[in-house]
C-alpha cells in the first residue's frame, strides 16, 4: 500500500470522514486548528455537516444533539477548551451517547502555552466531567496510530454508547508522518433504535435523557455503567511492550513521550543497559494487569515513569505496582518536552541507586 | 345520546403532569401538542427540553425527546437539524435557561438563523430551584434571591429577548403570547402554528415567548397568578408580533 506524509491533525480529521463521521463540531483552538479547518470542506463535499460553534460549550452540546439523532459525530479541542466541554461530556455518559472527542493536549493550568503537553491525564482519565463514569482514552504515539484508532473510537463509541476521548498532545497534531490508510473489516454495530429520529408509534416515543430523578433508579443505571466499565476493561484494554523481556528498568511512558524515551532507551543498549518501554495505549481502561505482569521479572530494579507533565500517570503505575518495585517519576512540564539524554541520565542515575 | 365535545389532544401522553395548580406549562404544551397534531407532525418532531420545570416535558408530549443541560438546548437543537433537516425541530426553555445560562447558545442560533422553532417560557423567575431571580423579574418583584425586590441598581432592569434576538438577521418570525384567558390563547395557539409553518419551509429561526406563571413562587393562588400574567407582566412584556420576515419583505 502507498505510503502518503500526511500532518497529525489532518490526518486525524480525515480518519474520521474515512470512519463515517457525518458530524462535525468545534471551536478554534492552538495546536489543533487544522482539525476543523480540513472539516470546513471536507464534510460538506462528503454529504456531513460541518458547523463552527460558538463556543466549546456549544459544540460537545451540537455533539450531543447530532448523536442524540443517531449521526457519528465528534468534536475537537485543546486542553482548556476541553475544561469547557466537560460539562458536556457528563450528559453524553449520561444519556449513554456515542461521541469521539480529540484533545490535542498543550501545557496548563489556565491558559498556560500552546506548546504539546501531557498534563490533562487526570481530567481525562479520573474526571472526564461531574458524576460517576468515564471515557475510554486511547493515546497514540504517531500518526499512523492516531488514524488506526480514530476508526476504532467511533467503532468503540457505537458498541459501548459512551464518549471515546483521542487524547494526544501538540506534538502529534502539528507534526508530519507518513501513514498508509488502511482497508478496515466493518465491525457489527448494534442497532441506534434508541435515537430521537421520530417516535415509533403513538405513545411509543424515545426520549433521550441523562435525568433519573429517582434516586434508587439513578443508582441502578449508576450500577449499570459500572458494569460496562467492566465489560470494556475486560476487552479494550491495549498496551505496547518494547524490549521488556530482560530489562533492567522498564520505562512507562504515552504518546510523544514514549517516543522520546524510545530514543533514550535505544541509547541505553548500546551502552549495555537494558531498557524496555511499556506504552499504555488506552489510558483508560489502564493495563495495570499488563504493567504488573512485565515488571515482575527479577531482572527489572525499576519501573520509571516519564510524562509531559508534573506526574499523574504515575499513580497509575504505582496503583499497578503496590509496591512491587521501586516506581520513580521524571517530567518535564508546562510545555516544555522532555529530551532524550536527560531521560538516560535518570535511567542512569536510577540503576546506580538501586543496585543493590 | 351523549356526545364527545372536547378530549385530550392525541398530541399528549396519556398521563398526569407533575407542575402545580395554576401554572401555564400544561396549557402550553397542549397547544403545542394540538399544533403538531393538527399539522401531521407527530410522528416526526424532536423537541429539546432542558434543565428547569420542563425538563420532563418529554414525558407528555407524544413526539420525541431529548433532554438538555441548562441553557444548551439550541446547541443541542442545531445537531439535530443540521444533521435532519427534514424534522421538525424545537426547544422549549424557560427564561432561566434561556435569558440567562443560556444566553449565547439562543443568540448564536438566532444569528445563525437556524431552522427550529423555539417556545420560550418566561415566568419571570425559576421555577424548579425555588424561585430565585431570573433575568426576566420584573422590577420590584420579589424572588428568593432579591428578597426586597429587583433593583434597578443592583440586578438592571429585565430583558426583552423576543426584541433583542429580533435585531438579529437570522430571526425569521418572532411573537410574544400569553395563555392567561380564552382569546390569548387561542392566539398563542395561532402563533406557536405559525412558527412551526414557517420552519417547515425553512425560512429561518422562529421564536414564541409565552408569558407564563409560577403560582408556587410568586406566593399567589392560581387565578391571581393568571391576573398577574396580564396585569403586570404584559406592561412591561408586550404582546404581539416583535417580527415577522414575511411582512418586512
Amino acid at each position: 500500500m502507498q505510503k502518503e506524509l500526511w500532518k497529525g491533525n489532518e490526518a486525524i480529521a480525515e480518519a474520521a470522514v474515512r470512519a463515517g463521521c457525518k458530524a462535525y463540531f468545534g471551536y478554534p483552538i492552538t495546536p489543533q486548528n487544522e482539525i476543523p479547518e480540513y472539516m470546513s470542506h471536507r464534510m460538506p463535499e462528503t454529504g456531513g455537516v460541518f458547523l463552527q460553534a460558538e463556543s466549546e460549550v456549544a459544540a460537545i452540546n451540537m455533539v450531543y444533539g447530532a448523536s442524540a439523532a443517531g449521526v457519528r459525530a465528534m468534536t475537537s479541542s485543546s486542553s482548556p477548551g476541553i475544561s469547557l466541554k466537560q460539562e458536556g461530556i457528563s450528559y453524553l455518559i449520561g444519556a449513554e451517547l456515542p461521541a469521539v472527542i480529540v484533545n490535542m493536549m498543550r501545557g496548563g493550568p489556565g491558559l498556560g502555552t500552546i506548546q504539546a503537553g501531557q498534563a490533562d491525564y487526570f481530567q481525562a482519565t479520573r474526571a472526564p466531567g461531574h458524576g460517576d463514569g468515564h471515557m475510554i482514552v486511547l493515546a497514540p504515539s504517531g500518526i499512523q496510530e492516531a488514524v488506526d484508532l480514530v476508526a476504532d473510537a467511533f467503532d468503540m463509541a457505537d458498541i459501548y454508547r459512551n464518549p471515546v476521548m483521542i487524547l494526544a498532545d501538540g506534538m502529534i497534531g502539528q507534526m508530519m508522518e507518513p501513514i498508509v490508510w488502511k482497508e478496515r473489516e466493518a465491525v457489527a454495530l448494534p442497532p441506534k433504535d434508541w435515537a430521537a429520529l421520530g417516535r415509533e408509534a403513538p405513545g411509543k416515543t424515545h426520549f433521550v435523557t441523562s435525568l433519573r430523578l429517582q434516586s434508587p433508579e439513578n443508582e441502578r443505571f449508576n450500577q449499570e455503567l459500572t458494569g460496562k466499565y467492566q465489560r470494556i476493561a475486560d476487552k479494550e484494554t491495549r498496551w505496547e511492550e518494547i524490549d521488556c523481556q530482560d530489562a533492567d528498568l522498564i520505562i512507562v511512558a504515552y504518546g510523544t513521550t514514549s517516543r522520546i524515551c524510545q530514543s533514550a532507551a535505544r541509547k541505553l543498549r548500546q551502552e549495555g543497559i537494558k531498557v524496555g518501554i511499556f506504552r499504555p495505549i488506552t489510558l483508560w481502561p489502564y493495563p495495570y494487569e499488563a504493567l504488573r505482569k512485565a515488571a515482575q521479572q527479577q531482572s527489572v530494579k525499576a519501573v520509571l515513569t516519564v510524562e509531559m507533565s508534573s506526574g499523574q500517570m504515575v499513580e497509575d503505575v504505582r496503583l499497578a505496582m503496590c509496591g512491587l518495585k521501586p516506581t520513580p517519576f521524571y517530567g518535564r512540564t508546562g510545555g516544555m518536552i522532555p529530551e532524550t539524554d536527560d531521560v538516560a541520565d535518570k535511567v542512569r542515575q536510577i540503576l546506580q541507586e538501586v543496585k543493590p | 345520546m351523549s356526545q364527545i365535545v372536547y378530549q385530550r389532544s392525541p398530541g399528549l401522553q396519556d398521563v398526569e403532569t407533575h407542575y402545580c395548580p395554576g401554572c401555564h406549562h400544561g396549557i402550553i404544551h397542549k397547544l403545542i401538542a394540538e399544533v403538531l397534531t393538527e399539522m401531521d407532525l407527530l410522528d416526526t418532531a424532536v423537541g429539546v427540553c432542558p434543565v428547569g420545570c420542563s425538563v420532563l416535558a418529554g414525558n407528555y408530549i407524544n413526539c420525541d425527546f431529548i433532554e438538555a443541560a441548562h441553557g444548551r438546548a439550541p446547541a443541542v437543537a442545531t445537531g439535530v437539524k443540521r444533521t435532519h433537516p427534514e424534522l421538525p425541530v424545537f426547544t422549549y426553555q424557560g427564561d432561566g435557561d434561556l435569558a440567562s445560562i443560556g444566553a449565547a447558545e439562543i443568540m448564536h442560533a438566532a444569528m445563525r438563523g437556524e431552522r427550529f422553532t423555539t417556545i420560550f417560557i418566561n415566568n419571570a423567575i425559576y421555577g424548579m430551584t425555588g424561585g430565585q431571580m431570573a433575568p426576566t423579574t420584573l422590577e420590584g418583584q420579589k424572588s428568593t434571591t432579591s428578597q426586597s425586590g429587583r433593583t434597578r441598581e443592583l440586578h438592571g432592569l429585565p430583558v426583552r429577548m423576543a426584541e433583542m434576538l429580533s435585531t438579529l438577521d437570522g430571526m425569521a418570525y418572532a411573537e410574544r403570547v400569553c395563555v392567561a384567558d380564552i382569546p390569548s390563547l387561542n392566539k398563542a395557539k395561532r402563533a406557536i402554528k405559525k412558527a412551526f409553518t414557517l420552519q417547515m419551509q425553512g425560512i429561518g429561526f422562529t421564536f414564541i415567548e409565552v408569558l407564563s406563571t409560577c403560582p408556587t413562587n410568586w406566593g399567589m393562588s392560581a387565578v391571581d397568578a393568571g391576573k398577574w400574567v396580564k396585569s403586570n407582566m404584559t406592561q412591561y412584556y408586550p404582546l404581539g408580533v416583535v417580527k415577522d420576515v414575511e411582512v418586512q419583505a
